[in-house]
């Protein structure tokens, strides 16, 4: 996809898990925010399969209060929200995105496109921190405040923190990986850009004492699916969540990691 | 026991999977995840459009589970309420014909 050659494009490629997107503009404002925000994650000159073309547009062009929604319409998934409208054509590889020249609207669109483009391999966004630790990928899963960022700001220095917000996990191989994301929480800061195989999933609990228990595969699978990430509610949507859930837990050990805030919670995880 | 014979159904727009003695069911028109004990999974995988809950509660919860059949009975339904509610089960006070229940 080219944008007319009347202006002058100021494409950036923003590689997350693997996935390189061109995001195509011609806003040098919204290029800068993209070179800020995304620094770790552009690859100047990569090739990419994937385009979104963004339209920046005045503020108060849309209901500001208007909660997010995505559907799919004539084979594209649309996205509304008070601050964008997108669509994102899964069979094309492309879309478009009209927003004000800010990161945050083109921050959820990216988390979106990104759920839709790993639910039918099997992958999927996490709410939860990750990090590598000796090549190893542990991800720390719970709801807000169950310690997500508490465990990544915890993390002795050789760990590697890949998000303490929106764990991306994706299938490689045949061997589920974690990589690094850009989506921050409330350290607010991007992951490192790296990968590894996942070596455990840690469903969080606040405990007077640090400890580790097995937990039922039935309740494991209940638990990823309340923390899995995934914005367009349409049947055959939810059947590969479903699917990519229990098959995630078939593969990963799931445990539930009860923990006391402080660095020694770190002990365990090896 | 049942004034009223009903007659349950698995509902298309789930996804289910039995794991171990449970089952989960995730609803494809909210995304409601329920997670059904065994006796749940036993009424969940009688529900064949054609055989009605109280057979479904004498012969195949009360046989494998110590349980009283009034008891039983009473469990079962608020169960099915609740599925039914989201969708997920179908209640009719018909059996369903051999070509609707396959």
């Amino acid at each position: 996809m080219q944008l007319p050659a009347t202006e002058q494009n100021r494409d950036v490629v923003i590689e997350i898990g693997g996935f390189p997107i061109e995001v195509q503009t011609t806003s040098a404002e919204f290029e800068r925010i993209l070179m800020g925000r995304y620094r770790d994650y552009v690859r100047p000159g990569r090739a990419s399969q994937f385009a979104l073309r963004v339209e920046v547009i005045t503020p108060g062009s849309f209901d500001p209060d208007a909660d997010a929604e995505v559907w799919l319409e004539d084979r594209e998934w649309r996205m509304e929200r008070g601050d964008f409208r997108a669509r994102w054509n899964p069979e094309e590889r492309c879309g478009q995105v009209s927003q004000t020249a800010n990161p945050y609207s083109i921050d959820s669109v990216l988390r979106i496109v990104h759920t839709l483009m790993l639910a039918p391999e099997g992958g999927f966004l996490l709410h939860a921190s990750s990090a590598v630790r000796n090549g190893k990928a542990f991800l720390f899963s719970g709801v807000s405040e169950a310690g997500k960022t508490t465990m990544a700001r915890l993390a002795p220095p050789d760990v590697a923190l890949l998000t303490d917000e929106a764990s991306y996990v994706r299938k490689v191989d045949g061997r589920y990986f974690a990589f690094g994301t850009p989506f921050a929480g409330e350290l607010g800061e991007p992951g490192k850009n790296i990968s590894a195989p996942i070596e455990a999933v840690y469903l969080l609990h606040k405990a007077p004492e640090n400890s580790i228990q097995e937990i039922d595969p039935a309740i494991a699978v209940q638990r990823l699916l309340r923390n899995i990430l995934f914005f367009a509610h349409e049947p055959e949507m939810v059947r590969q969540v479903f699917e990519a859930a229990l098959a995630f837990v078939a593969a990963v050990p799931v445990r539930q990691l009860s923990f006391f805030p402080d660095q020694r919670v770190w002990e365990l995880i090896r | 026991m049942a004034a009223t014979e009903i007659y349950l159904t698995q509902s298309n727009d789930t996804a289910a999977r039995t794991i171990g003695d449970d089952t989960l069911i995730m609803s494809t028109l909210d995304s409601t995840i329920f997670m059904l004990n065994s006796v749940g999974t036993t009424i969940w995988n009688s529900a064949d459009g054609a055989t009605p809950l109280s057979r479904i509660v004498h012969e195949r919860v009360c046989e494998e589970f110590e349980v009283t059949e009034e008891q039983a009975f009473a469990d079962a339904r608020e169960f099915v309420d609740k599925l039914a509610s989201h969708g997920v089960l179908l209640v009719s006070d018909n059996p369903a014909t051999p070509k609707e229940a396959q």
